[in-house]
């Protein structure tokens, strides 16, 4: 086994979409996500002394955002009085089947699994966008993800047009080299 | 006909549309003998497809600031 390290001060660059993309599609509401993937750094620097090395970087932030997901619901319910608390089975390994819904047969079952491999492809695509080169990391979410027009991000980043496109082939090429054994069939 | 290296520009801007209707013409044509761009030209396809069905979010560079932000002063 490798050992890994820490680089704090490359989470947010590395890891934010990839964390937020995970929280959002746990609690819906993309404020209450920017606070837990916020509070997961924070809680990540506090304890990054326990961290052993023994998972990788991003595997380790996850597993910490879990714990403040499930934190954010607990709370949520503790106001509410009572609430219904939906999660996957997955991230509840050891208590699955607790849950009474999902003991009752799911009338939506398949729009389920829909959702889940979306969530799957969502988190896949991020982590080989992390992979990329910095700017054409940012060029290709500028573009495909927050949809801003060409004339704007080549403002922005004072690039002309050409540049801009040249940056967004070789990031689609790479993604594409990146996503295929899995996604492309 | 086009070059390759034109046409996978095309095929690029095509993704977003904004290629003209005369350069997805000339697109349209060049795949139609060069087996390797049509299929890249798929898997850009394939590639767009994926990435509006994953329905993906980012942080904004500010919102991203703010996190550093907070992250430097530990609140």
């Amino acid at each position: 086994m490798t050992e890994h390290q820490l680089y704090p001060d490359t989470w947010v660059d590395n890891y934010a979409d990839y964390l937020f993309n995970y929280a959002v599609g746990r609690v819906s509401d993309s404020e209450v996500a920017k606070d837990l993937v916020s509070e997961t750094f924070l809680a990540g620097l506090k304890s990054a002394k326990n961290y052993k090395g023994e998972a990788a970087e991003r595997t380790w932030l996850i597993a910490i955002l879990k714990r403040k997901v499930i934190d954010y619901y607990r709370k949520s319910n503790s106001k509410k009085g009572k609430a219904e608390v939906r999660m996957s089975s997955s991230s509840y390994g050891d208590s699955e089947g607790d849950w009474l819904e999902e003991k009752v047969a799911d009338p939506n079952g398949n729009m389920a699994d829909g959702f889940m491999e979306n969530e799957e492809l969502g988190l896949a695509i991020q982590a080989c966008i992390a992979k990329l080169p910095q700017k054409q990391a940012l060029v290709f979410k500028m573009k495909t993800i927050q949809g801003i027009s060409t004339e704007e991000i080549c403002n922005e980043l004072g690039i002309n047009p050409s540049n801009l496109w040249v940056l967004v082939h070789r990031a689609r090429t790479a993604l594409m080299e990146c996503l295929n054994q899995k996604w492309f069939k | 006909m086009i070059s390759c290296e034109k046409a996978a520009d095309i095929c690029t801007r095509a993704q977003y549309n904004e290629a003209s209707f005369t350069e997805r013409m000339k697109l349209k044509f060049h795949l139609l003998f060069c087996k390797i761009c049509a299929e890249y030209s798929k898997y850009n396809r394939t590639l767009t497809t994926l990435c509006s069905q994953a329905r993906l979010k980012t942080l904004s560079e500010q919102e991203k600031l703010e996190l550093k932000e907070r992250m430097k002063s530990g609140l």
